[in-house]
């Protein structure tokens, strides 16, 4: 489970998250809604444990994030993996060399096993085929999806995606989406996913929460985003100009 | 803190003035003033900043040092960048700066009869300073930009927040591999660079000054200290760590995506290279100043 307490950060005096407070339960898929720059990805940073919250609390499966040792930190980040925007893979190793990495550098396993587990990833996320080839050399989807291979290398207990489909070709977005619930069903994962795609939004999501000024100011259920009467709400999913969002 | 001790100042400075300026100006100037002391107090605080993160970077690395054998691989690969792939360079610079420093003092000694001092001053020239000085130079300026530009582009590119994420240590993944093999090739290249720099002198002297090889390698020999050497060897390796720290450091900061790398890279050579000549000249200080 993962809880933020009345969260609240700011960057050079401008206030980003204004007591946001939000409770993901165990193998929920949360997805988290809002215009660019709102602060999205800085939620997805706090429960990773890469910024800590000037008022407030934020804890991983009961134990707290913020203000933990990087000892501490580094032993919840173990139960996580996180799809960044980008893959951020390291771009002098291969695709499977990336996939590996996290096994490889603290040594869980030998050479045979460590192989058997990357191969087992990528043809999860089909890329078995593209396994000796460079970051360089694949496409956007590819990147994401190796990324993501890389992320339940260790089979972590939650995955945190930042923009998962942003900058994909619907039909590549659509099989991001379809991976993401492969993801809940097959490993039985908690999720936490940033996004302003809402067709990926109303597939994946278990619950959609939308971020304004700051503040969460709608959680619940994909109907209920869809049908809710908050106009900032339908303005954003509707993707309309007129409405209380200025553009 | 320096904004209060600004205003101030500020007021002193304006009373003391004696004549009543538009209220409008003097807020102007006030603020003006005020800003540009505030900015001077952020710069001097960020400067403080990083200068505790690259030491606290150094110290970092050197405890990772435990790992190098499991990271064997990955120093290897470090030691052809930034030590095999300039050698093409330093070895270019070095002859030709043998060449050029032994043509200007032997002219200028042949016309009083002493171009046998030649040796002598080449060989502790490159010993004591030029060695070390010139590689360290290169280094930064091939692998310090090299390396400070791989690890901002990493940084904004949110694959060190990636290795963070997987548990991995990024002093341990990226600092020492690429300090440890900078410590290992920097003496390396500067033994090279001194044995090169002495032999483009060599050709000068036997071409230009009619010195025999023979002569002139044996005053080389003769002229050549245990002290210059471990000078030498120490002052390279001190290179090494300012060139590998500064470089990472400045890359671990970069931020806001192209622009900060370049940014990152530049502040990496130019601190490098100041850092040399700095500690170059108090290691000389302390070796050859009578300090020891």
């Amino acid at each position: 489970m993962i809880e933020l307490v009345n969260v609240h950060k700011s960057f050079n005096n401008k206030k980003i998250l204004d007591s946001v407070s939000i409770k993901i339960e165990k193998g929920e898929t949360f997805v988290i809604i809002g215009q660019s720059g709102v602060g999205k990805t800085t939620i997805l940073r706090h429960i990773a444990g890469f910024f800590d919250p000037d008022h407030g609390d934020v804890f991983i499966e009961a134990e707290r994030m913020n203000g933990a040792d990087p000892a501490k930190k580094s032993r919840l980040r173990e139960r996580m993996g996180f799809l960044f925007q980008s893959g951020a893979l390291i771009n002098w190793l291969t695709v499977r060399e990336n996939v590996a990495l996290p096994l490889a550098e603290h040594r869980l396993g030998s050479i045979s096993e460590i192989n058997r587990i990357v191969d087992e990833k990528l043809e999860l996320l089909q890329l078995l085929d593209s396994g000796d080839k460079m970051p360089a050399d694949i496409s956007g989807g590819m990147k994401k999806r190796a990324g993501l291979a890389r992320a339940i290398v260790r089979n972590p207990s939650i995955i945190l995606y930042d923009e998962p489909t942003s900058g994909l070709d619907p039909v590549m977005s659509a099989r991001i989406s379809d991976m993401i619930i492969r993801m809940k069903s097959e490993l039985g994962v908690t999720s936490v996913v940033v996004t302003h795609d809402m067709v990926s939004a109303y597939n994946i999501a278990d619950r959609i929460a939308m971020l304004y000024n700051g503040s969460i100011i709608e959680c619940g259920t994909p109907e209920q985003i869809r049908g809710s009467s908050s106009p900032i709400v339908r303005q954003f999913v509707e993707g309309s100009l007129i409405g209380p969002i200025e553009v | 803190m320096g904004i209060s001790a600004a205003a101030v100042w500020t007021v002193i400075f304006t009373r003391a003035r004696g004549f009543d300026m538009p209220a409008d100006f003097r807020i102007s100037y006030r603020k003006r003033f005020m800003d540009s002391v505030s900015a001077l107090g952020s710069r001097l605080l960020y400067q403080v900043n990083f200068t505790g993160f690259t030491l606290i970077l150094i110290f970092k690395a050197f405890i990772q040092m435990r790992h190098a054998f499991f990271k064997r691989r990955e120093i290897v690969k470090q030691m052809y960048v930034s030590g095999v792939k300039s050698m093409v360079v330093c070895g270019i610079v070095a002859l030709l700066g043998g060449m050029i420093f032994s043509l200007q003092i032997g002219l200028q000694l042949k016309t009083y009869g002493q171009s046998d001092f030649v040796p002598t001053m080449i060989i502790n020239v490159m010993n004591k300073e030029l060695g070390a000085l010139l590689t360290g130079i290169i280094l930064t300026a091939f692998s310090g930009a090299a390396m400070a530009a791989e690890v901002g582009t990493m940084k904004v590119s949110e694959e060190i927040d990636a290795l963070e994420m997987m548990s991995i240590n990024p002093v341990r993944y990226l600092v020492m591999p690429r300090m440890a093999a900078m410590m290992l090739m920097m003496p390396a290249l500067t033994v090279y660079t001194v044995i090169l720099g002495v032999s483009g002198a060599a050709v000068i002297c036997y071409f230009q000054l009619g010195m025999s090889m023979e002569a002139y390698f044996r005053r080389i020999v003769e002229s050549i200290w245990f002290k210059d050497m471990y000078v030498c060897m120490l002052k390279s390796l001190v290179f090494a760590v300012i060139i590998s720290s500064i470089s990472c450091a400045n890359g671990l900061k970069a931020a806001n995506g192209a622009l900060g790398v370049g940014h990152a890279t530049r502040v990496a050579v130019v601190s490098s290279l100041l850092m040399i000549l700095i500690s170059g000249y108090f290691i000389t200080s302390l070796f050859y100043g009578g300090f020891l």
